[in-house]
């Protein structure tokens, strides 16, 4: 039967037009203009043809509801078994609802979802048989009543509250499985030996057969619904935190990256600011990308870095900084650092090399580091006593502190500063 | 030995110029390639004795060619070049089987001398390269599983030590009264067992650095 009597062309037309939205859709439209006309907001009760399981009424009346279709089949189901009015109610409006219509050939119906609800109509039928509860019992009646309502009430919610309720539940049963597990444990032990003290336990048992089938039934309509919710909501996730990183980065490159190109630009006369400026730059976003975010006043392997920046900033000389192992600062490390810092100065000052090498290594005993360019080198014992640089602000503060310092230099050959560090603790 | 036949491969066009220039008179580049799929076909064809290779690129990167190359029984030699400084990459691109790690910043010198070496079959470490090298066989207090590749002798320590100190190979030699070949082996010796070491210590290593 494609178009029930008494329904004219113009109304068919109507209804198909407001269904092809979808309920949403209806809404909104609806909310955004409320002076449309009566007609439009009286939706003709229609069956659509894809997504049916029978007919396409339990369907149909959702989408009238803005309902889910899984709480009107569950209530045919559920209404059927009871006293059969169910099924005499979607007898009768298969017959009086006209079908939608559908292009092309007609979608197949879902067959699992079908035996699902069959099985849970069985199941129903066989529970009540047991308790004796069918054809009308008043026993069954609030039951069915609240379950449909809290089917209709779950459907009601909105999607994040629903999504809060999901979250709780479902997270909290991962969180604690071990818990989850052995409270069910404990309920079907209990249980058992309840009806077991009663000498009932052989009368109950079809009931539970049965029971475990309408669990089944459930769980095999609800899965593949929870499953998508749960996916739906990994996705939303993963697309928030690239949304984050996503502005991190832009907020990065404008901040330090454009502003650099910007001072390059207006800089860009002077060769040696612009090649310091570039440095600078360079090193700021390979930290960024590749470093370990360290706290510069807690770790040596960081202290070196940051001073070896600072000084390259400072003198516009390339320091390139190796780092092996790493270990915490103590008050005498920092002041190898000192040292460290002089030994770079003097390097990036005098030396004359275009760039300074700078090894520093953490071993379980002790921490070396090696400052090294390849400059014009000097005559150590030239050296007046009274310059500070090297004698004061490098050996004389490694030795107060219970290091050592090693100046290698050769006049053409360039000048290497060893500073070792014994460690107490191990 | 005459002039090593090179092949850049290097998404950026400005920067495969750049180093042809740079490049001295002992080398001759005999092409380029611009990303994976180009760079497997062309070192097919003309089988280059070095092969420059960047380690980011569109279509799998450096380690994709080497995987591809290489696995098809290829004698061709890689040298890394990279702007990356990640543990991860340089690590990655010498376990795939590059011969060297050097970073874009190398003066034309240098590079040459670089490639030079790798043509002829040594390896080349960068300061950085030794650093994480004695970082990652370090690192760990785990029992090495098979001791002749998992862990470093005291003398290859001494030279890895001094390349990260920024020692050139003439001045460690110098320095540990030994020859430059010595070195040299020294250095084939760790690259081998980077790559041979079959500790997941070292990838591990090297992905830790970048997520911490």
């Amino acid at each position: 039967m494609r178009r029930a009597a008494g329904t004219c062309d113009d109304d068919g037309v109507m209804a198909d037009r407001q269904t092809s939205r979808g309920p949403a859709a209806d809404k909104t439209s609806n909310d955004a203009a409320p002076a449309t006309s009566e007609g439009t907001d009286l939706l003709r009760l229609i069956r659509p043809v894809e997504g049916r399981l029978v007919a396409g009424v339990a369907q149909g009346v959702a989408d009238q509801l803005r309902l889910d279709p899984v709480v009107l089949r569950l209530a045919f189901v559920l209404l059927t078994v009871l006293d059969g009015i169910g099924a005499v109610a979607y007898a009768a409006l298969w017959m009086f609802t006209p079908r939608a219509p559908y292009e092309g050939r007609d979608p197949g119906r879902d067959w699992s979802q079908i035996a699902a609800y069959g099985a849970i109509a069985l199941a129903l039928m066989a529970l009540g048989w047991l308790t004796g509860a069918s054809a009308g019992g008043i026993g069954a009646w609030p039951i069915a009543v609240g379950g449909i309502g809290s089917l209709i009430l779950w459907q009601q919610a909105d999607p994040d509250r629903r999504r809060r309720w999901m979250d709780s539940t479902v997270g909290q049963a991962r969180k604690s499985w071990v818990r989850t597990i052995a409270g069910l444990v404990l309920v079907v032990v209990g249980a058992i030996g309840f009806l077991a003290l009663n000498d009932e336990l052989g009368k109950a048992q079809p009931g539970f057969v049965f029971t475990l089938v309408v669990v089944g039934g459930v769980a095999l309509i609800a899965a593949p619904w929870l499953a998508g919710l749960w996916k739906e909501l990994q996705r939303e996730r993963r697309e928030r935190i690239r949304q984050e990183e996503r502005a991190e980065f832009a907020a990065h490159v404008h901040d330090s990256v454009l502003h650099t190109l910007t001072l390059i630009q207006r800089n860009a006369h002077d060769s040696r600011e612009v090649m310091r400026l570039a440095r600078s730059q360079e090193r700021e976003l390979r930290n960024w990308l590749y470093q370990p975010k360290q706290d510069a006043d807690a770790s040596v392997a960081a202290a070196v870095r940051r001073v070896a920046a600072e000084e390259e900033d400072a003198h516009g000389v390339p320091i390139e900084v190796v780092c092996v192992g790493d270990c915490p600062l103590t008050p005498e490390l920092s002041a190898m650092m000192q040292a460290a810092r002089q030994a770079m100065v003097n390097a990036a000052k005098y030396s004359g090399s275009s760039v300074v090498s700078v090894y520093a290594e953490v071993e379980p005993g002790e921490v070396t580091v090696f400052v090294r360019d390849r400059g014009v080198g000097f005559d150590m014992s030239e050296v007046p006593e009274d310059r500070m640089g090297i004698r004061q602000s490098i050996i004389g503060r490694m030795e107060r502190n219970g290091g050592s310092a090693r100046v290698r230099t050769e006049l053409g050959e360039g000048t290497e500063v060893m500073l070792t560090m014994k460690l107490e603790s191990s | 030995m005459g002039n090593v036949r090179v092949l850049i491969v290097d998404d950026h066009r400005l920067f495969r110029s750049g180093v042809r220039a740079e490049l001295g008179e002992s080398i001759e580049v005999i092409g380029e390639a611009e990303d994976v799929e180009s760079a497997v076909k062309t070192i097919a064809e003309l089988q280059p004795d070095v092969v420059l290779l960047d380690v980011h690129m569109p279509g799998g990167g450096g380690q994709e060619v080497l995987r591809r190359v290489l696995g098809s029984g290829s004698q061709v030699r890689f040298l890394a070049l990279s702007v990356s400084d990640a543990a991860e990459d340089v690590i990655g691109v010498i376990r795939g089987g590059a011969r060297g790690y050097v970073t874009k910043t190398i003066s034309g010198r240098e590079l040459t001398d670089a490639i030079r070496r790798v043509a002829e079959g040594d390896a080349v470490f960068s300061p950085r390269l030794a650093g994480f090298v004695l970082d990652a066989f370090a690192s760990t207090e785990a029992p090495p599983i098979d001791p002749e590749l998992d862990s470093l002798t005291q003398r290859e320590r001494e030279v890895l030590r001094l390349i990260a100190r920024g020692y050139a190979y003439k001045e460690i030699a110098k320095e540990l009264f030994i020859s430059v070949k010595t070195v040299e082996t020294h250095v084939s010796s760790v690259l081998r067992k980077l790559q041979l070491s079959n500790r997941h210590e070292l990838s591990r290593w090297a992905t830790a650095r970048r997520l911490v």
